[in-house]
């Protein structure tokens, strides 16, 4: 349909502090109405202190036929997880 | 020694008028679920008939309580025939196209938000802390109609023609919610509540300016129709509460 309102991706943040954390998404008009409706359909449940809405047109994702040539070559580097150092214990929790 | 405490009558009638508004309003908003032109706007029009129910059940509660004969909020919604009911004829009103909800609404909207701040400084405790909690919802709802009033009044040819015709039939309707009756001077009086007439004019001059966004053209002389503060309603309640009323008439008692 030509006349459909532009889709919306909408993140919202679930306590101070926290990330905002993708959601879901919503048709509107406009980024105005995308909170207001953001608002409505996915916060009804106390869910969120604030919203973030972008057009889904304006993420620019990875293609999943990349997949191996991105994320396979770190698979086997376990020396980049800091895991082989040791953590003086008066550093306490990092 | 017992002194029998009588029912301070205007105070119940403001906490009927207001629980009744919320509560026919929502009926009629309701009745939208699963049928708006778009998912979104008809999960923000189930919450807002949602916010208007929970705003009933308080004042209706409030209500029972200074009757003083035990009935609940439930026994005021389900067993009163149309002649008990006091909201206002413009909540009654129908469905209509889009345009007519809305337009509907915020009209209600547009009176409803300044009544509760208002409410919020009402010598009665009871009635301010009602208010106060209604207030954030009501607050929301202008928001919401408002915007949507502007857009569409501003947008198409269409959209707009079709909140001309809106605004033309339920115009005439807004006016009672600020006319004050015996009870509104009473209870005006005693800082329960605010001067109607005041509450009317600060509305009166924010249609107008949103109106005017809104390339609409509120009608100039309306004869105000009224009757519904005082248990006058028109055709259309009787259905809505044969509707809303049908269980606990045909099962008294019945709950789940």
């Amino acid at each position: 349909m030509k006349n459909e309102w532009p889709l919306w991706e909408v993140f919202i943040r679930g306590q101070h502090g926290l990330a905002h954390r993708h959601v879901g998404s919503l048709h509107a008009p406009d980024a105005e109405m995308a909170v207001k409706n953001a608002r409505d359909v996915y916060t009804r449940r106390n869910e969120g202190v604030s919203i973030w809405v972008v057009k889904a047109i304006d993420i620019t994702a990875s293609a999943p036929g990349d997949k191996e040539p991105l994320f396979d070559p770190s698979n086997a580097k376990i020396y980049r997880h800091p895991t082989f150092y040791d953590i003086p214990e008066e550093v306490g929790h990092m | 020694m017992t002194t029998a405490i009588k029912t301070d009558t205007a105070l119940f009638d403001l906490a009927l008028r207001m629980g009744d508004n919320a509560l026919i309003l929502a009926q009629r908003v309701g009745a939208w679920c699963g049928h708006a032109p778009a998912l979104e706007e008809d999960i923000a029009l189930a919450n807002v008939a949602l916010d208007l129910i929970g705003q009933a059940k308080m004042w209706l509660s409030l209500a029972g309580e200074i009757e003083g004969k035990g009935r609940s909020a439930d026994d005021l919604a389900f067993l009163r025939d149309a002649r008990q009911y006091r909201n206002a004829l413009l909540v009654e009103q129908p469905n209509g196209d889009f345009a007519h909800t809305l337009m509907r609404q915020f009209l209600f909207d547009a009176w409803h938000h300044p009544m509760l701040v208002a409410l919020k400084s009402s010598a009665d405790k009871r009635v301010a802390d009602i208010a106060g909690k209604a207030e954030k919802e009501a607050r929301y709802h202008l928001e919401r109609s408002e915007d949507l009033i502007i857009r569409l009044g501003d947008g198409t040819e269409e959209s707009r023609q079709r909140m001309q015709t809106a605004l033309g039939a339920l115009y005439p309707f807004a006016g009672e919610l600020s006319a004050a009756d015996a009870v509104d001077a009473d209870l005006a009086a005693r800082k329960i509540a605010p001067d109607l007439g005041d509450i009317g004019k600060g509305c009166a001059a924010y249609l107008k300016g949103v109106f005017a966004d809104a390339t609409l053209n509120a009608p100039e002389s309306a004869a105000v129709r009224k009757g519904g503060k005082q248990g006058l309603h028109s055709e259309h309640l009787g259905y809505i509460l044969a509707d809303m009323q049908f269980l606990q008439r045909a099962y008294p008692g019945a709950t789940w």
